[in-house]
Parts: C-alpha cells; sequence; structure tokens
C-alpha cells in the first residue's frame, strides 16, 4: 500500500481509511530510512488513530491464526504457499511482526486479500482471535521462552483454553504436547496432529489436575484423571505425512529438521480446511527454502554461511540436531535484548556436549554467558567480536551459524537481507 | 549409589562427594542444571572426584547424598513435587542426618513450612527450614545483587529472579543475604539458612555466578577447599564483573 492509493476495501470507514494511509506512509518512510521492514511502525500509527483498526482490517475476509512457542513463522510461510495455490491473494505478516500492530500492517498492505495466514505471539492470541474472528486457529507447541517477559506457560495455556472453550473457530492443534492439547480440549471443532514434540520437558505435570504424566512412545495419558492424548486425523510418521484417509506419502522439503517436517503437516491440515489437497499444498511446501533469513545460505569473505534461529531450549534442541558434521565450524551468537528475554538462564537448559570436537565460536552481546556455559560442558570455543570475525579466524568454506532473536537480526543486518 | 564412610580427605585422597539432583522434570525451569554442573566441576578442578544422582519424582530420592540441589518450578509442578517429597521422605532423612541442601525459588518455598499454590492457597512444605511464603502483589523480574551475611564469608551475590513469592523467616533461620538491588523475600532480605540448609530466589543457574556460594556447599561437606588453578576463574571473574556493572549501568 501506498500513501497515493487508499485502500479501496469498501467497508472501511473514513477514519480507519486514513488509519492505513497514514500508517502506510509511515511504513514505507521505515523502510526507506533503513530502520526495519517497515511493517510494524506503520500498525502502531494506524492503531493509534484508530483502536479497532484490526477488527475493522479482519472483516470479511477468511483468517487463520498461526501461534505456539517455536515454528510460528515458518508455519504461516507454509501455510501460505499452500493457500496461494488456490490463486488468489493471501495477506501475511510473513517477517514475524507477530503483535496487533505488525497484524494491522500485514492487512492493511493487502487491502484486497480475502484470506489472511497471521502469525500471533502466544500471549496475545486469544486477544488477536477475538479481534479477527479467525476461521482457523492453529496451535503449535508451547514451551519456556522469555520467562521474563511471559507468564507461567501453564497460565498461557490456560487462557488458550478459556478462549478457545467459545470461539467460534476451527483448530489445528498438536496432539503430541499435552499443553497444546490441554488449552485445545474444549474447543467445538479440533483436527488433533500427531506433529511430535522433541522437548518434554515443560509437560512432566498433567495441565487438567497436576498429577504426574504417562509417556510411551509418543503417547501420553494422567494416571489420575482422564487427561489423554486425543485420537489424531493427520500423523507426521518420520519422513512421511499420514492424511486422515490414511494415505502416506514423503514430505521431501527443502527445509531442514524434524521440526520443519512437523510444521509441514500443521500446514497440510490447515489448507486442507480450505479445500487444498495434500499434493498441491505439499508441493508448494516444497517450494519454501528460506524463512525470514532462516536457513539461508550467505557467502561472507568466501565462507558460506547458513543461519539458523534459535529462540529458547526447545528451539536450540532443534538446531543442534540439523547442524551438518564436524569439522564445519560453528558460530553461536545470543543476545538478552527485551525481544530476547533479559535472562540468559535457559543457557544451562541446553545441552552443548554435542559440539565438542569442532571449531566453535562464540559472539553476540552476552557472550561471556555463553562462553561460561559451554567452559561447564567441556566444549572447547573462541570468543570472537562478530560474524566476519569468526569467518576470518575460521578459515573454512562453509560455516554453521545458530543465533537468538536480536543476534540473529544483527547478523542479517550484516551479512544482508536475502528474501 | 555407594554408602560412604565419612567426607574429606583420608589416607588414599579424598573421597567422591555425592550430588542429588531433586526432580529435574519438576523442578528445573530456569537452568537449574547450571547449579549440578558448577558444584561438580568446581568439586573436580579441585581434584575432589563426584558423583551425580538425577532423581525423577517417580523415583525415590536416596538418603545417602551429600549435597541435595532442589530447582525452580511453575505452580502445578511446586506443588505435585511438595507432595512427592512429602511422600517420599528421603530428603527430609537426608537433611536430618546432616545432608545439604541448596534450593530455589519454588524448591526454596518447598523447603519451608509453607507456600502458595495455584489460587494462593496454603499448601504445605516440607518444613526444612523455617520460612513461610506466600504470593505478592507483584512479579519481582531482574537482576538482583544482594550481600551474603558476612558470617559465611561468601563473596556479594548476582543472579536473576523472576517469581512473585513473598518469604517471612521465623527465628530458626537466618537471611541467606541482604539485598542492594532487587526483591528477594520481599523485606529486604534475600534467602534464608539454617544448618546446612540454604535457600535463595536467585533463579536457576544461581551457583554460576556466585562460585563463592559454590564453594560454601561444598565446603559444609569436605570442609577447608585447596585453591582452584586461576586460570579456572577467569571467564566466571569477567561474567560477574560484567553483570555487576550493567546492573550500576541501569540502577
Amino acid at each position: 500500500m501506498s500513501a497515493s492509493s487508499p485502500p479501496s476495501r469498501s467497508g472501511l470507514p473514513l477514519r480507519a481509511r486514513l488509519a492505513t494511509t497514514v500508517g502506510g506512509a509511515a511504513g514505507r518512510a521505515s523502510r526507506l530510512a533503513g530502520r526495519g521492514d517497515g511493517s510494524v511502525i506503520g500498525g502502531v500509527i494506524g492503531l493509534r488513530l484508530k483502536p479497532d483498526l484490526l477488527s475493522l482490517l479482519a472483516r470479511g475476509r477468511q483468517i487463520v491464526l498461526v501461534t505456539g512457542t517455536n515454528g510460528k513463522t515458518t508455519t504461516t510461510r507454509l501455510i501460505s504457499a499452500a493457500l496461494g495455490t488456490l490463486g488468489q491473494q493471501v495477506a501475511s505478516n510473513a517477517f514475524g511482526a507477530n503483535m496487533e500492530a505488525g497484524l494491522v500492517a500485514a492487512l492493511a498492505r493487502a487491502p484486497d486479500a480475502t484470506m489472511a495466514v497471521l502469525e500471533v505471539d502466544e500471549k496475545y492470541m486469544p486477544a488477536m482471535l477475538e479481534a479477527t474472528q479467525a476461521r482457523v486457529v492453529t496451535l503449535l507447541n508451547l514451551s519456556r521462552d522469555q520467562m521474563d517477559r511471559a507468564a507461567e506457560i501453564w497460565l498461557l495455556a490456560r487462557r488458550w483454553r478459556a478462549a478457545l472453550a467459545t470461539a467460534d473457530c476451527r483448530v489445528i492443534a498438536n496432539a503430541d504436547d499435552p499443553l497444546v492439547a490441554w488449552a485445545a480440549g474444549q474447543a467445538r471443532n479440533v483436527t488433533w496432529v500427531a506433529a511430535g514434540q522433541r522437548w518434554h520437558d515443560d509437560s512432566w505435570c498433567c495441565p487438567n489436575c497436576g498429577s504426574h504424566l504417562r509417556r510411551d512412545g509418543g503417547d501420553w495419558h494422567c494416571g489420575e484423571c482422564p487427561n489423554r492424548r486425543p485420537p489424531v486425523s493427520w500423523v507426521l510418521a518420520g519422513d512421511e505425512v499420514i492424511d486422515p484417509a490414511g494415505g502416506s506419502r514423503p514430505l521431501d522439503l527443502v527445509l531442514p529438521g524434524r521440526a520443519n517436517k512437523s510444521n509441514a503437516v500443521v500446514a497440510l491440515a490447515v489448507a486442507d480446511v480450505f479445500g487444498v489437497g495434500v499434493t498441491p499444498a505439499l508441493a508448494a511446501a516444497r517450494q519454501v527454502r528460506s524463512v525470514a533469513g532462516r536457513y539461508t545460505h550467505v557467502q561472507r569473505r568466501g565462507c558460506e554461511l547458513r543461519l539458523l534461529l534459535a529462540k529458547n531450549p526447545a528451539g536450540w534442541l532443534e538446531a543442534l540436531d540439523i547442524l551438518v558434521p564436524a569439522p564445519v565450524p560453528v558460530m553461536l551468537a545470543v543476545n538478552a535484548q527485551v525481544p530476547d528475554g533479559r535472562d540468559t538462564s535457559w543457557l544451562w537448559d541446553v545441552d552443548y556436549r554435542r559440539l565438542r570436537g569442532r571449531p566453535v565460536f562464540v559472539a553476540g552481546e552476552r557472550r561471556t554467558d555463553l562462553a561460561v556455559r559451554l567452559e561447564a560442558d567441556e566444549v572447547a570455543f573462541r570468543v570472537v567480536a562478530d560474524v566476519d570475525d569468526a569467518v576470518t579466524q575460521a578459515h573454512s568454506p562453509a560455516m554453521e551459524v545458530i543465533a537468538n532473536y536480536t543476534a540473529f537480526q544483527q547478523i542479517r543486518a550484516l551479512t544482508g537481507r536475502t528474501d | 549409589m555407594e554408602q560412604g564412610t565419612g567426607r574429606g580427605y583420608g589416607p588414599g585422597g579424598p573421597s567422591a562427594i555425592r550430588l542429588v539432583w531433586i526432580y529435574p522434570d519438576l523442578l528445573s525451569t530456569y537452568g537449574d542444571r547450571g547449579n549440578l554442573l558448577v558444584l561438580a566441576r568446581r568439586a573436580r578442578l579441585r581434584g575432589i572426584p563426584v558423583e551425580i544422582a538425577e532423581v525423577n519424582s517417580d523415583q525415590h530420592v536416596p538418603v545417602e547424598g551429600d549435597i541435595y540441589l532442589m530447582g525452580g518450578g511453575e505452580d502445578l509442578p511446586q506443588v505435585l513435587a511438595a507432595r512427592r517429597l512429602q511422600a517420599s521422605g528421603g530428603l527430609s532423612a537426608a537433611v536430618s542426618r546432616g545432608a545439604v541442601l541448596f534450593a530455589v525459588c519454588a524448591g526454596y518455598q518447598i523447603a519451608g513450612t509453607e507456600f502458595g499454590g495455584p489460587e494462593g492457597e496454603p499448601v504445605p512444605g516440607l518444613g526444612l527450614l523455617d520460612i513461610r511464603s506466600s504470593r505478592g502483589e507483584r512479579r519481582g523480574v531482574g537482576e538482583i545483587i544482594a550481600d551474603v551475611d558476612p558470617v559465611l564469608g561468601a563473596q556479594r551475590l548476582t543472579g536473576f529472579e523472576n517469581h512473585q513469592g513473598r518469604t517471612q523467616r521465623g527465628p530458626g533461620a537466618k537471611p541467606l543475604a541482604t539485598v542492594v538491588t532487587g526483591t528477594g523475600n520481599g523485606d529486604g532480605t534475600e534467602g534464608a539458612y539454617a544448618g546446612r540448609v540454604a535457600g535463595t530466589y536467585l533463579h536457576g543457574p544461581a551457583l554460576v555466578r556466585n562460585p563463592g556460594l559454590a564453594d560454601l556447599l561444598l565446603s559444609w561437606v569436605v570442609g577447608t577447599l585447596p585453591p582452584i588453578d586461576p586460570e579456572h576463574e577467569e571467564l566466571v571473574a569477567t561474567l560477574r564483573n560484567e553483570r555487576l556493572a550493567a546492573v550500576r549501568a541501569t540502577s
């Protein structure tokens, strides 16, 4: 959207049109000034002029919300790709601006899109569901993340549960995550997906009654109350997806790792709600090579870097899983700005021992915290100033880079945004 | 876990220190493993062997340990952990025979006589420390600095806290430290100790930034500790300085 072409959506009142116009101009100015991708500032200004702007912009559109601790941005991208096969424009906050202003900006940018796929910060999901009256809500997983800002995870699940109990929407939920399953447990219309759960350490307690949860392979049930894993329609089985009719086929994604297979199966279940079959949805998902810079390969002074984002212990577990083997060097970068969480205690929830025996470089604003962590795990490392310093010292044609949120953005700013 | 014949340096060298981590499945929300790793590291750097037992909530708590660690947790796991520890009796038996207990955040509250449950209702604790905790109005979140009771001879504490608990001491417990910056118990003091039981609101890996506190716990088991080669202390010293300076810069 630009300042000279106000939104054509006829339903928007004058003040809302003004709000999206001014907001769009600010977003463009922000992009021109090189400050971010401009998707948030416009939304912020628009909301200041018209606080119910999101409801107005959402009206009359079919909206999918995507939330969870990890995989939001990637799953949003995979769903958008699948829905794109219907030949209609799909609005999306593809760059991860997942609070109210980001959602406003995404919808304002695409006034004629009849469908929207929006990732939502897990804390804001109930409010965003109410504002957008979404048709589909997608719940991926819940685990510890930025606990200095977020309430306890169980409280978050309880808020989801209350919001979904009364909402008139379809829920696509990961049955393998007990917190997610409980959160969706009172919703009227749920499609359960066996999307897997690699990180178990936030769900040993039954969210329903507080007793010990029993696990048997992927199955789980409470020893005290009737809470158990619900029967699933979609299944991630190794590298294959099994659809509700029992048909199985290989995923064959370009995106690496178990977590992205999980994201893809959830995306297929969402696409199915809109009548997009597995074959076209999967074909679209296979075209996705990187997501907002994640998994991107960039050249830096003769070294090919692969950029991996990991923001919390569950995310680090999945990222360490997909590293190419030694001796390819690895750089780790950790910050603790507000979007990362101010507390670095989570570093001690990650097992770094598998980095032993390969070159490891440590960077980021909290590199000393990270260095102390690696020292305790007896991982040899070198502290570096930034990614260029690591490249200079590594003398390697390739390097893996894992960074948390703002550290990742800093590396992208340095190496150039590629998508 | 073998039956020990006493700690300290015998004629054949030091016997192993037995570390017991209570319920990592329920009480390990904020990187609590760090405390286990730091105690083990600082013992081994001094040539003292270490045996580690990680005890989940469906397992029996051994009574033969030397140092027990109990970490932070959310409301439901905290209540479940307290219930299981009461039923098991292993931790209480160990403490009464003189074992060291270091308890953090939710674990600190469990060690007391009572704490606030998910709806603020009082839940009975283990009564290993004469403290009583309840739910405060606001969460205390952020960097915390506190000066340790001079009797204990440990360096200034630096850590991160994130809790809504307020803790009152009875006559049987002394404050572990005096708050310089942060919330702590809510009355200007931080943590509590009595005998060989100590608890703190410095959450998660509290001993990482506070090797002095780690050494205090080790010394309660083996007595006077030999020094560690300074090259192994450099990184942690840098981290302590960074964090203490960061708090000074913002306060």
